[in-house]
This record gives structure tokens, sequence and C-alpha cells, in this order.
């Protein structure tokens, strides 16, 4: 194991301090979500309410601690979906071949073909609005993303001797996606892991942010950059804080991600410069 | 087998017509399949059967899908994109007019960002490793890292609020002239241009380093050619293919980031216009304005394809 790079440190401590926050938000907010505390809207910052208030007068950092929980759970449960499906019917397209594997990858690039914002926009224009609508919209519109890199990586792995061996065998499908390749495969797409997670944490403050994401009374970041925009024009900064949350969650994200990108290619010999 | 290059040409765009057939079959009818009724929708939890039944009937949404698939993508055809439900108005001329606009935003994001970002990518490639690669590395990572809607919040306070430098809201009207539209849009194009400038000249960077590996470079550097000829005289052109690439697929980019900052500063144009008819549930609105997104999108891709296949005959040679 080599030492890890300062870079990469910082950002797992950021990222894992978010989601310190994001686990114990019920107990270290020192306000409800939802709880209007002081009469004056965009109150400036003071000891009693340290990041000031919102646009109707509820306690900014409360609502930065549980907009943290919500971006974050949305943006895993996210990841989580697009990696199990991806993947799996990725592993499967290459080990199957033939009429399957067509079919797959013609879907996917069909999909691919419009931008990811673009049908989001059109299925939640239909789809009756939530939590789990969004996760699985932003889930399985990424998850075409994977499919392509595991099918890729899985098509690599399914040409090897002891693929051929464990067919050879007499073992099933399931044996030779899950016990033979999906080991070997495991870290290019590990390395896939940070990026699929930031993005997911931008789609999802994207659509809140335009107002088709999480809906009132629960809130998000992107969602809480939307209710405190109009203050900016009058000089009140209150929206640029879920904005910098966004911000330095997406960049210590990727400062991780970079590393373990760096760690995987140069086990394989590296790509030069 | 050799093909000729109009052949790859137009296999290239049959292909990509086939495409976006597939697209606007997959937005009319694969919405379909989703749970959610559109009538329920626009009409409010409280519409009677009754009146739900009229409303299908008056719109033809009793129909079968396919029989409306068909209508709608023939009407599209003949520039009939439609009429929007929540307003009765003609979706093909409310898009007229806020195509232009956003149009307008494009190209000035396009004209500036791309020369911008053929020479940062040079420069940094000229000193792969050191200070200037990595400054210009630093600052194009954090840009990607952000959402346009972000970075769009902070150039608007500060720029637009604090200092006062450029108007925070860029009000475009009929009518204006070409510099005040100009610099009603400062802003807005500002932001587009950090957001695809980054991945533009990322890949920029990555597509010279990548030929700068190649042994005719070596070649050129042993015989004593001063790093920029190198560059300039041997590696550009080779690297003109990936390049013009790399600058098509940000073009695409832009697209969608267009529309997430036309909402932050309140532009008239065809992303606001689709983001607000999401929200009001405006099916036929989202559909066309959807597809007319998708068909821009893989238009510039063909471009892209095309270009490359002119610019590089080893792609007219199949392996």
């Amino acid at each position: 194991m080599r030492r890890i790079p300062l870079s990469a440190l910082i950002g797992l401590a950021v990222t894992g301090a978010f989601f310190a926050v994001a686990l114990t938000a019920q107990w270290i907010a020192p306000h409800p979500i939802d709880e209007i505390v002081s009469p004056q809207i965009w109150a400036p910052r003071s000891p009693e309410f340290p990041l000031g208030t919102d646009s109707i007068g509820r306690d900014l950092l409360s609502r930065m601690i549980f907009g943290c929980q919500v971006t974050i759970l949305v943006a895993t449960a996210a990841t989580v979906l697009s990696f199990t499906v991806g993947s799996v019917l990725g592993f499967l397209a290459a080990t199957a071949g033939g009429w399957v594997d067509q079919i797959l990858s013609r879907a996917n690039d069909l999909i691919m073909a419009i931008p990811s914002l673009i049908l989001a926009l059109v299925i939640l224009s239909v789809t009756p609005p939530g939590i789990v609508t969004l996760v699985l919209v932003i889930g399985l519109l990424d998850a075409t993303r994977v499919f392509r890199l595991a099918r890729a990586v899985a098509a690599d792995i399914a040409v090897m001797d002891y693929v051929e061996a464990a067919r050879l065998r007499g073992e099933g499908k399931a044996w030779v996606i899950f016990r033979e390749i999906l080991p070997n495969a495991l870290s290019p797409l590990v390395a896939e892991l940070g990026l699929r997670f930031i993005f997911a944490v931008l789609f999802i403050s994207t659509l809140s942010f335009l107002g088709l994401g999480v809906q009132p009374p629960l809130a998000d970041w992107g969602g809480m950059v939307k209710e405190n925009a109009a203050g900016l024009v009058y000089g009140v900064p209150a929206a640029l804080v879920p904005s910098a949350a966004i911000a330095v969650l997406a960049i210590s994200v990727n400062l991780v991600a970079d590393w373990i990108l760096a760690r995987t290619t140069s086990l394989k010999g590296g790509r030069g410069v | 087998m050799r093909k000729s290059v109009p052949v790859l040409v137009a296999q290239r765009i049959a292909l990509g017509l086939v495409l976006l057939l597939a697209v606007s079959a997959v937005i009319f009818l694969g919405v379909e399949a989703l749970p959610g009724d559109v009538a329920q929708a626009i009409m409010g939890q409280s519409a009677t059967e009754q009146a739900l039944a009229n409303f299908r009937a008056e719109h033809g949404l009793d129909q079968p899908a396919l029989t409306r698939y068909l209508n709608w993508l023939w009407g599209i055809l003949h520039g009939d994109l439609g009429t929007a439900l929540s307003n009765g108005e003609d979706i093909a001329r409310a898009v007229g007019q806020r195509l232009g606009n956003t149009l307008f935003l494009a190209f000035w994001a396009a004209v500036i960002s791309v020369p911008l970002a053929i020479i940062l990518g040079l420069v940094a490639a000229r000193h792969a490793g050191r200070w200037p690669d990595r400054l210009i590395s630093a600052v194009t990572l954090t840009t990607i890292s952000l959402p346009e809607f972000v970075l769009g919040y902070v150039l608007l306070y500060y720029l637009g609020v604090k200092w006062q430098v450029f108007p925070p809201i860029a009000m475009v009207f009929p009518g204006m002239g070409l510099w005040e539209r100009l610099h009603a849009v400062i802003l807005p194009v500002l932001v587009l241009v950090l957001v695809v400038l980054a991945h533009m000249m990322r890949m920029t960077r990555a597509a010279i380093l990548n030929v700068m590996q190649s042994a005719y470079i070596e070649t050129a550097e042993l015989k004593g050619l001063s790093p920029m000829s190198v560059i300039w005289g041997h590696a550009f052109p080779n690297a003109i293919a990936p390049v013009v690439n790399v600058v098509m697929l940000n073009l695409a980019y832009l697209v969608v980031g267009v529309v997430v900052v036309e909402v932050v500063f309140v532009y008239p144009g065809m992303g606001q216009y689709l983001v607000d008819h999401v929200t009001k549930r405006d099916l036929p609105v989202v559909q066309a304005v959807g597809l007319i997104f998708a068909a821009v999108y893989i238009g510039l891709n063909i471009l892209a394809d095309v270009i490359s296949i002119l610019a590089n005959p080893r792609l007219r040679h199949p392996k």
C-alpha cells in the first residue's frame, strides 16, 4: 500500500465528514427542518443562527444539515441502483453474446443518444413526484454508463482461460458472472463508483433546483438554492451556502476518485501522463 | 472492403436519422408506458370521471397510443408541433421565438470557448506536468465539479449584484440592438463558456499528449526543433480530428447546460420553456421541446463523426 497523497486525504476527510453529518442529522441539527424560528427573513449570521435564516425565517444551518442527509441519501441510493442494474446487465450482455447482447447494447445506445437531463425532464413530467421516482429515474439513466463500462470490462475477461475452464466444468451463467467475472472486474468498476456518485449528486441538485426534484417539506441542497435565489439580487448570499456545500462535496469526492483511478490504472501498467 | 467517402458519410447520416426516429418513439411511446395520467395531472385530483373522459376525448387522448404517435410524427414533419394542454397555445409559434434566443446564447458561448479551449489545451500540453499545466488542470477540475447553477449564482452574486459589473438578469426583448442584447447576456454566456471550456480543454490536452507519444514526434524533437514548433508543425495537424470531435461533443453538451443557465438568469429561451411546462405537466410541449433538444444533440454528434471521417483517412478503412 503506497502512501495516500495529501489531496486524496483531504478528499476522504471531507467526504467522510459529510456522510457523518448525513447519518446523524436528526441529533445534531439545532432546529427541526420546517420550523420557522425567526420573524426576520434572511436574517444575517448571529450566534443563535450561525448561518442566518432562509427565505421564510427558518434556521439555515438546520436546513443545511437535513439537506445533506436528503442529498446524500438520494445520491447513494441512485448510485447503488445504477451499479447493480448496469453491471449485472453489462456482464450478462458480455457473457451471453449474440442477440441478448445486441438488444441490450442497442437499447443502451438509444437511451444514451438522448441527453440525460432532457430525458429525465420528459419522464418527470408524467410520473408521480416523490423520492422513489427520483432515485429510479437518476439510477436507471445513469445505469447506461455503468452498463457500457461493465460490458467492455467483462468482454475482456470473458475470453480468459479461467472463464473458459469454468464453462467447461459445467458452471451455470450465474456462477460465471458472479464468481469468475465480477471479482476480476471489480477494480475498474470501483474506480468509476466515485464519478457516478458525483454525477448523482449533481443530477439530483439540478433537478431540485429546477423545482422538479425533492418536494417540500423535505429539502435538499439544490432545492434550497432555488428557495433562496431570489435574495441574491437584493444582496443576500443565503443561496450561496447550499451552492458551496454541493461544490465542496463534489470536489472532495472527485479528489478521492482521481486517486483511486490513478491507482487502479497504474496496476495495469499505467497510461503515461 | 474500401468504401468511398460520400458513401461513408451518407451511411452515417442515414444511421443518425434512424436513431432520431427511434428517439422520437422513446419520447412518445416510452412515456406512455410510465405510471401517471396526463388528464389527471392537468385536471387535478378532484376531477370527476366524466370530466377526465371529456378532457381525453377533447385532446384525442382516448385513441390508441400508436395512432397518436403516428399523427404526432406526421404533424412534426409538417412543422406542426401541436398545441399546449395548459393554455391551448400553438407550440411551434412559442418555440419559434425562443429557439432564436437560445441559439444566440449558445452561439456566443461557442465562439468564445472553442478558440480559448484549444489555446489553453496546447499550453497545458506544452508544459505538461509543470505549473502552467497544474494550474489549468486544478481550475478546470473545479469548474467541472460544479453544477451549472452554482457557477451561475456565484457569478451573478459577485459580478452582477455586489460589484455590479454586468446585468444580473438577462432580459432580452424583440427589437433590441445587437450590442444591448450582447450586454444583457454576458453573464449567462460566461457561465456556459466556463462549463464547456473545462471539458474541452482537458480533452484537447489529452488528445495532444496522446499524439505526442508517437515516434515521429520523438524524431522531430531529436532533430532539434523547438517544443512549440513540434506541437504546431507535427502534433497539432494529427490531433485535429480528435480535437474537432471534442469540440462537437462539447457543443452538444452546451445544449443541456443551456437549460439550467436560462433558468438561473430568467432568460426567455427553450430551456426555460421546457422547465416551465414540465412543472405544469404539459406533456405535448415537453415532448416537442425534448425532441428538438435531442435532435440538435444527435445532429451535432453526426457532424462530429462526419468531420472525423473527412479529417482522418484511417477511419475510412475499417479493419
